[in-house]
């Protein structure tokens, strides 16, 4: 049995995924980065290999994506985000024509064929509005988990409106909403509503095509899928791996190599 | 009989030579405290102002030196320190930066205006030369060169309304040469008029076959890298003996390239067109990031508008001077505007005629010109032509806003849809 | 008996407040996290100051409230900007200063003030806040330091990464780009005091400093920040003694306060 890995190495967190040659996921693992990539890489494949019971010496090709793809020391390919999220979308959901990654440092938007290749794609890299690090702000600036934004955003019956799309000016923004006592649950959807319109007009740059898959550590959050599929109007899907989209696209790449007889070279796969 | 070894690599040789004399002429002529003409490539009037032997200094190529030098930060900030806005061009604001320091600048030093010359081919162009007025009490001549009405071309030559065009620009010409005249206590010797056109007129049909050549398999020279030479010489050099011989001599050396098919990159995988202006602040790293993948860049609209619109190889009429030389400025300029705002279908034709895989689009933080409709563009050309199309953004001047990895992740990401789209081209036609 | 003002720094941060005697004579202090209640935020510091000197509020005459919280203080006398009452903390503290640096938590600031310690001009940081305090907790943070570590951390490396950016946001985008790279965190670290002490002293150009310069706001605690800055200056310059390099404002507040008072008085007794 041949395995394949794939090492998303990004801003925040970093993640890996190990497949069989069916392409099913049969380990994956999660770890914060920090500020050391090249272990972070190596332990989360490490982390990976356990949770699935695979020996590295079976792992017969690596392929590193995210920033830190070209720190994956122990790979044997670098691919980017774009393309593995898109391969990794289509994987688990075929019927995906548009892909949302919203990550923890940029926004991608990216337009797929029937295959997963990537077509078209826009990113927001320059600017956090939009991204999941205006969710990040928007935790420190009012003391609340990250994980936690999403659950009370959902209560919230009449969301404040924040109107500036710099997420510095909006940190000042939400504070002084707070400080005029808006609710945390109206003033935290306001947040979730205007990281989905900066979205929705990255999707619509690069043509909205059915079915939308949202992929990325913000899929997980219900009130942002929830505003997600009632600004675009049509339903967004979503996955239990949707943080994992990026190594499993990494690892599908990776075992197409595999498959297609190219043999990693020696002691690149240690 | 020239070698292989005599010819190839001949043009980036005596460019840049040339250009090194260039500045180092300017520099002497500081030294002798000689004033000069300030002039701008959409439109820099060289001819004119060749005719009346006035040295020519073209702030935007000193300011993109210091980007390429890594040392155009300190210019930005200086600039930025006498008051002027992060927002605004850093072309202007680098060649502010020279002036407050005397005209030093890192190639030597300038000789100061006696006479500044703006077209309204860029808008910025006019406040700019409004800087030098106002710093050194020059006059400054405006040209109003009338543009492309629409995509499809209005006035074209043979129209009453291209004469009209025209004869409204003649009578600004002659008013510069009025101002030529009073500046330098001559009066314009036409026959010294005629050599310099002559000279352009060779200089022009040599550019114009430079361009075609690069259709070639593979590409002979980079638009970029070795583009930006090539338009040191153009403007720099516009109307003299040795900016023609230059690009007649490069012509030998590109035809020696093609029969030999000797590529400028060793293995050109992916053939590209560069919309913009490039980035000079990681100028070297941001070529390899598309060559070490095998793309070269066969032609860029940047050598179209950064020439006044050359590529045309207009040739003047040398039996009537003057009227031929209005017309030969309109439709230059006229055209390099049109390389920023109605390209389309001329990008369209390019894609055909040199078999381009792909196009980047460049916007640039510095101008809004260049850089808003390039989004529109992009849309296009992708439902025109089977190519993929990468938008980037960064600046030509700001280390700033310039990030190497986020160009990086998108230039990756860029080549591995143009992969991708081969290998389903590939099997589509199998 | 001396008499005693207050002075309330409601701080996007932290809220501030001191206790000043008319001699001159800083009686107490305190601070405390401003969270997002600045009316409650500044009560508390008010009550804390109160508990640290042993007093109450009827012993305070005049109350002065700064900051960005300074209309949420309700039971000020009077408010003043933060230029203002940094300009007259500064002076305060150094008699002979023209020039007052302010790195705060969100903004950044700098004045030049006259021979009465009026502010003559001021600049505030263009845009956004990349030459802030909370960026450089923000990237300490994010390279897993605490933020009292960051002076050591910086002092420690050689090399500085660069950071440019002119937003925090991008230059935290090149932070990370410098992490994802594998460059060493001690750098990029050290990297970001170089960027802020460059936009800093950017700022002061643009007021056209004079000497002799006060450098004020939480971050001047970090010696290696003063050493930076004194480098880039090329001229000495003068620190609050620790800790009130973060209460400058406050302090000023207060001053103000006795200069109402005194005021005041004058006319009082010009009229009786």
């Amino acid at each position: 049995m041949r395995y394949a890995g794939g090492v998303d190495v990004g801003s925040t967190q970093t993640k890996a995924v190990v497949i069989d040659e069916a392409r099913r996921i049969v380990g994956r693992a999660l770890i914060m980065t920090g500020s050391n990539v090249v272990t972070a890489a190596q332990e989360s494949f490490q982390s990976a290999l356990d949770d699935g019971m695979v020996r590295e010496a079976d792992v017969g090709y690596v392929i590193g994506t995210g920033y830190g793809r070209y720190k994956v020391t122990f790979g044997n390919d670098q691919v980017t985000e774009i393309s593995c999220h898109a391969r990794g979308a289509a994987h688990l959901f075929p019927g995906t024509r548009t892909v949302l990654d919203m990550g923890g440092q940029d926004t991608k938007a990216i337009r797929v064929d029937a295959n997963g290749d990537v077509l078209d794609f826009c990113m927001n890299d320059k600017c956090a509005a939009g991204t999941g690090r205006f969710l990040q702000a928007a935790s420190f600036a009012l003391d609340i988990p990250l994980g936690e934004l999403g659950g009370i955003a959902q209560k919230a019956t009449r969301p404040v409106k924040i109107s500036t799309t710099c997420t510095v000016f909006a940190e000042s923004e939400v504070l002084g909403w707070a400080a005029k006592g808006k609710k945390i649950e109206d003033i935290l959807m306001g947040v979730h509503r205007s990281i989905a319109a900066r979205s929705v007009a990255l999707l619509t740059r690069v043509g909205v095509e059915e079915q939308v898959t949202f992929t990325g550590g913000v899929a997980r959050n219900v009130a942002m899928v929830a505003v997600l599929n009632e600004l675009l109007g049509v339903p967004l899907q979503v996955g239990e791996d949707s943080h994992y989209m990026g190594a499993l696209g990494a690892s599908l790449f990776a075992m197409d190599r595999i498959l297609a007889g190219q043999a990693a070279s020696a002691g690149a796969a240690s | 009989m020239a070698t292989e070894q005599d010819i190839v690599g001949r043009g980036a040789v005596e460019g840049a030579k040339l250009m090194r004399d260039w500045f180092a002429r300017l520099d002497a002529a500081a030294e002798r405290k000689e004033s000069a003409a300030y002039v701008f490539v959409m439109g820099s009037l060289a001819e004119v102002l060749r005719a009346f032997d006035m040295h020519l200094v073209f702030p935007e190529i000193n300011a993109l030196q210091t980007a390429v030098r890594h040392v155009a930060h300190e210019y930005l900030g200086m600039a930025e320190d006498y008051g002027y806005s992060p927002d605004v061009c850093g072309y202007v604001k680098a060649d502010v930066a020279m002036q407050l320091q005397g005209g030093t600048h890192s190639m030597g030093r300038l000789p100061k205006p006696a006479l500044a010359i703006a077209t309204n081919a860029c808008n910025t162009y006019v406040k700019w030369a409004e800087f030098w007025e106002r710093y050194y009490r020059i006059p400054m001549v405006t040209l109003d060169i009338p543009g492309s009405r629409s995509a499809q071309g209005g006035s074209a030559p043979g129209t009453d309304a291209f004469e009209s065009d025209r004869r409204y620009l003649e009578i600004q010409l002659r008013e510069l040469i009025t101002e030529c005249e009073r500046i330098t206590g001559r009066t314009l010797d036409l026959d010294r008029l005629r050599e310099v056109l002559g000279w352009t007129n060779r200089m022009a049909a040599a550019w114009q076959r430079v361009l075609e050549l690069n259709r070639a398999r593979p590409a002979l020279f980079n638009a970029l890298v070795d583009g930006t030479v090539y338009l040191g010489v153009l403007n720099a050099l516009r109307g003299t003996r040795e900016g023609a011989e230059y690009f007649e001599r490069l012509v030998e050396e590109l035809e020696y390239k093609a029969a030999h098919r000797l590529g400028t990159i060793a293995d050109e995988q992916y053939r590209l067109l560069f919309v913009g202006v490039p980035c000079y602040p990681i100028f070297r790293r941001f070529h390899e990031m598309f060559a070490d993948q095998g793309g070269v860049f066969v032609a860029s609209t940047y050598l179209w508008f950064a020439a006044g619109g050359l590529d045309l190889g207009f040739q003047y009429d040398l039996t009537r001077p003057i009227e031929s030389l209005a017309e030969g400025i309109l439709v230059g300029v006229r055209h390099a505007g049109d390389a920023m705002l109605f390209h389309d279908q001329a990008l369209i034709e390019q894609v055909d005629q040199f078999e381009a895989d792909g196009i980047v689009y460049h916007p640039v933080k510095s101008c809004r010109t260049v850089s808003t409709s390039l989004a529109g563009s992009r849309k296009t050309l992708m439902k025109s032509r089977e190519v993929q199309c990468l938008f980037i953004e960064s600046d030509m001047m700001d280390r700033r806003v310039v990030s190497e990895a986020q160009l990086k992740n998108r230039i990756d990401a860029f080549f591995e849809g143009l992969g991708s789209r081969r290998i389903r081209t590939a099997a589509a036609s199998a | 008996m001396t008499t005693l003002t207050a002075g309330i720094d409601v701080g996007s941060t932290y809220t501030k407040a001191a206790l000043l005697g008319d001699d001159g004579t800083l009686v107490a202090t305190a601070m405390i996290a401003t969270g997002f209640r600045l009316d409650a935020a500044a009560e508390e510091a008010y009550a804390t100051l109160l508990r640290h000197a042993g007093l109450s509020t009827a012993d305070v005459a005049y109350v002065v409230s700064t900051g960005a919280g300074r209309y949420q203080v309700a039971f000020r006398d009077l408010h003043a900007t933060d230029l203002t009452a940094q300009g007259r903390g500064a002076r305060h503290f150094f008699p002979r200063t023209h020039t007052v640096l302010d790195v705060g938590g969100q903004t950044m600031k700098a004045s030049r003030l006259d021979d009465r310690g009026r502010v003559a001009a001021f600049r505030l940081n263009d845009k956004c806040a990349a030459g802030t305090g909370a960026f450089l907790e923000k990237t300490a943070r994010y390279l897993g330091f605490g933020t009292e570590q960051i002076g050591a951390v910086a002092a420690a490396s050689a090399d500085a990464a660069s950071i440019s950016g002119v937003c925090a946001v991008f230059a935290e985008s090149e932070v990370i780009n410098h992490v994802s790279s594998g460059r060493a965190p001690g750098e990029i670290l050290h990297g970001a005091v170089v960027s802020l002490v460059a936009r800093s002293v950017q700022l002061m150009k643009r007021v056209r400093l004079e000497s002799e310069i006060t450098l004020v706001g939480g971050i001047m605690r970090f010696p290696t920040m003063v050493r930076v800055l004194r480098e880039e200056l090329g001229q000495e310059v003068n620190v609050p003694p620790e800790p009130l390099a973060q209460f400058t404002a406050a302090v000023g507040a207060a001053v103000l306060g006795h200069q109402r008072l005194a005021k005041r008085a004058a006319a009082e007794h010009a009229a009786a």
